[in-house]
């Protein structure tokens, strides 16, 4: 139970997924000017990362790895995402049409935030076992909601700030980025 | 015009007029992971040259033959099949470079840049010009990457492609090299574009697309109008 909250812990805050693994930067940088798109976001990416952990370890394990094909799991776990966050909007919609409303169009941009490619891939080069690997699937997820809601909201405090003109747009977010990253790093005592 | 003129006009796009780092802000995800040293900034780009320059080829090759509904998946099958080719060579030939690169080679399939080019150039335009294209887009992400890892690793660690060049009295910064010094040294480049008035996408990544990731990629909102609609 120690090693898993480890893994949670590990995954969000110490080794952040956006902030030291770079994974998912489109929309940390796009998405990321209101703190209810953010959440909503981060809430689908949780969702789906959860589940595609889930999937690609069980494909890994029954079926690449036993026939020797684990050189394919490029190919094929970007696929089973794909599929994948098709057959999560086609089920909530029909099941749960609040929460499909809620996570609306974030549902399908998910396939190409590479933290999910990145999660599957990775626990598989950490040996995790199931239950690892979908904790630390969630875990992920969860420090990228965390980062991508806190960036939103240092985004809304400073918007109507008086910023010099060549810093405002790109150049602000990425500072902010840049301190976000520093003081995460007071986290990396955690281990 | 004439091929010669195709081939030069393409690869300038892709160097300047176009840069898909500085001018179109695509393939962030690599950009800021593996440019804290030269040679790892250089070998990501070379590797996602060479899966950019064939898949250009192979979808402008196939380009009538996919129907138009399930041209994502094909793509991104066609992608992921040269990534995967690009990674067994890497294991073969160069381990070092493999092992730091690490899991970013495998995440060249969800590299925006390549989707992008698919979509936006090479579904719609012959063989030869597409591969100029891609050669173009893919010297502009290298120059781009190398840009940016000789920035971190001069001043981060002191040092060039691994041999020291800074005198031994200086004393490296070292949170350039870190991962906030990414995302500090990008912001300065493209607040010097800006101070330079040279237009960047940047802004508009910024201002953001509310239905949008960034990256004109599959799965994109169909009724998010692009970035210049929305603006407009």
């Amino acid at each position: 139970m120690n090693s898993l909250i480890m893994i949670v812990i590990g995954a969000a805050f110490m080794n952040n997924v956006v902030l030291s693994q770079f994974l998912g930067i489109c929309s940390f940088l796009g998405v990321s000017n209101k703190i209810k798109t953010s959440a909503s976001l981060g809430g689908a990416v949780i969702f789906v990362i959860t589940i595609a952990s889930a999937v690609a370890y069980i494909l890994y394990t029954f079926i690449l790895a036993p026939l020797g094909l684990d050189y394919l799991q490029t190919i094929v776990f970007i696929l089973v995402i794909a599929a994948l966050v098709q057959i999560v909007e086609m089920f909530l919609k029909k099941t749960s049409p609040a929460l499909y409303t809620a996570l609306g169009i974030y549902l399908p941009l998910i396939t190409t935030n590479c933290a999910v490619l990145g999660v599957a891939l990775n626990n598989v080069t950490d040996g995790y076992n199931f239950i690892e690997s979908v904790v630390s699937g969630f875990g992920t997820a969860l420090g990228y909601t965390i980062a991508i809601v806190l960036l939103a909201g240092i985004r809304e405090q400073i918007a109507d700030n008086d910023i010099p003109e060549p810093v405002k747009g790109a150049p602000l977010v990425l500072f902010c980025a840049a301190l976000m990253g520093i003081a995460f790093f007071g986290f990396s005592s955690l281990g | 015009m004439n091929k010669n003129n195709v081939a030069i006009e393409r690869i300038i796009n892709g160097i300047a007029t176009e840069n898909p780092i500085f001018i179109m802000m695509l393939g962030m995800c690599p950009t800021l992971a593996v440019t804290t040293s030269v040679t790892n900034g250089i070998g990501m780009g070379l590797s996602t040259t060479a899966v950019l320059v064939v898949s250009n080829l192979v979808i402008s090759l196939v380009r009538k033959l996919i129907p138009d509904d399930v041209r994502l998946p094909a793509y991104i099958v066609i992608v992921a099949s040269f990534v995967t080719v690009t990674q067994l060579i890497m294991q073969a030939y160069f381990v070092a470079l493999n092992d730091s690169l690490g899991v970013y080679i495998p995440l060249i399939v969800v590299n925006c840049i390549i989707l992008g080019r698919a979509e936006a150039y090479a579904s719609k335009n012959p063989p030869l010009a597409s591969t100029f294209d891609g050669i173009g887009m893919g010297i502009g992400f290298t120059w781009g990457l190398f840009l940016l890892s000789a920035f971190r690793e001069l001043f981060g660690a002191g040092t060039f492609a691994g041999i020291q060049v800074m005198p031994s009295i200086y004393k490296p910064i070292d949170i350039l090299v870190k991962a906030p010094g990414a995302f500090l040294v990008l912001g300065f480049i493209v607040m010097a574009m800006n101070a330079m008035h040279i237009k960047t996408r940047a802004n508009d990544v910024a201002e953001g697309c509310d239905n949008c990731p960034g990256c004109g990629a599959p799965g994109a909102d169909p009724d998010c109008e692009g970035k210049e609609g929305k603006k407009a």
